[in-house]
């Protein structure tokens, strides 16, 4: 029996998408059996980070409404084979579904997936709490951004307060080692020390992810890329691996090398 | 130029993270006080026992906020006292 980890974050475009397809990517490439599920009825995207698009016939509005069998909706990654996709509904509202549906949306995906991850839209409202329902774990995604944490935490406290999930795990995303050391960006013990939630990973801002989203492929593909290194790294922990957080300061431009042979910081 | 070097060498800090997390920490401060009327509840609850020892308050009429201002958030009670005693009671 799997587990069902809804991934949230309250504030918009801080990477939960990108977040939920190279965790689950990551979680296949270690062999494990893995399920996305995209909860942000009307406005799908999950497919596209995941370069899946063209494959999807059926979706979780057609899954609830018995349209068709939830097999039939289950979409198979091209790289992965333990890697499957659940889309969400392009053309409906979020209203279309109810929390009590995805409780048992996510029950039935559970028997046969070792990991059911949700992506959760923005915001607080039904679509959030229709992706929280049927979690029994959830990872806050945030920035180091005043807006982006102030949200985490109001996630945070819905989470704790009306859904149970009091123990969810932190990922602090797109973090600037550069501008931390300058004073200019929230550091990760900032931000912990503010949210008081567990950490479970850093990803430091990576221009690699941008490519890697325009091809529709998963960073966590690619070896060299120090955010693919991070995700991975997530996944790990989620299986339960020790693992270190990495160091950020190994940064390779020539500016950086330059700086550090003339003793600068 | 001259800044352009400034900013290779990482010699300009203008600090502004400690600007965000004072920012931060003062809307949190009201976000979560306002998300949380029982958080509230319980510190009233507190409140009126630890008091109690000292004095006999009137607990209908008593009232607590947070009031904000630019910089600084402040908790605010209004405890109405009925009688003050002579000696301070153990905590039962």
């Amino acid at each position: 029996m799997g587990e069902v980890v809804v991934i949230t974050s309250g504030k918009g475009g801080v990477g939960k998408t990108t977040a939920t397809a190279n965790i689950g990517a990551a979680l296949a490439g270690f062999g494990h059996k893995v399920v996305l599920v995209d909860a942000d009825i009307g406005l799908r995207n999950l497919d596209v980070v995941l370069g899946l698009e063209n494959r999807i016939v059926y979706h979780l509005v057609d899954v609830v409404r018995g349209r068709c069998r939830l097999r039939q909706a289950l979409i198979k990654d091209k790289r992965y084979d333990n890697l499957f996709l659940l889309p969400a509904a392009q053309t409906e509202d979020k209203t279309a579904v109810s929390p009590e549906q995805m409780r048992e949306l996510c029950a039935e995906l559970q028997e046969e997936f070792e990991w059911v991850i949700v992506d959760s839209p923005a915001g607080i409202e039904q679509g959030f709490r229709n992706a929280v329902a049927g979690a029994q774990k959830a990872i806050v995604i945030t920035t180091p951004e005043v807006a982006a944490v102030r949200d985490a935490d109001r996630v945070i406290g819905l989470l704790a307060g009306e859904f149970d999930l009091r123990d969810p795990k932190l990922v602090l995303n797109r973090i600037r080692p550069r501008m931390v050391r300058y004073g200019d960006m929230m550091s990760i013990e900032d931000v912990i020390d503010i949210l008081a939630i567990e950490l479970l990973g850093v990803v430091p801002e990576d221009e690699q992810v941008v490519v890697a989203t325009n091809r529709g492929e998963p960073v966590v593909q690619d070896p060299r890329s120090r955010s693919g290194e991070a995700f991975r790294n997530i996944a790990r922990r989620m299986k339960g691996e020790a693992v270190p957080l990495m160091n950020l300061d190994r940064e390779g431009g020539w500016v950086e090398k330059l700086r550090r042979l003339m003793g600068f910081k | 130029m001259l800044e352009f070097l400034t900013r290779l060498f990482g010699r300009e800090t203008t600090g502004s993270k400690e600007i965000a997390k004072e920012r931060l920490r003062l809307v949190l401060v009201h976000d979560r006080a306002s998300v949380s009327p029982q958080l509230l509840q319980m510190l009233k609850n507190d409140l009126i026992k630890v008091i109690s020892r000292y004095m006999e308050i009137d607990t209908e009429n008593l009232e607590i906020h947070l009031d904000q201002t630019n910089e600084t958030v402040a908790l605010v009670a209004s405890i109405p006292v009925k009688r003050m005693k002579r000696v301070a009671q153990n905590p039962a």
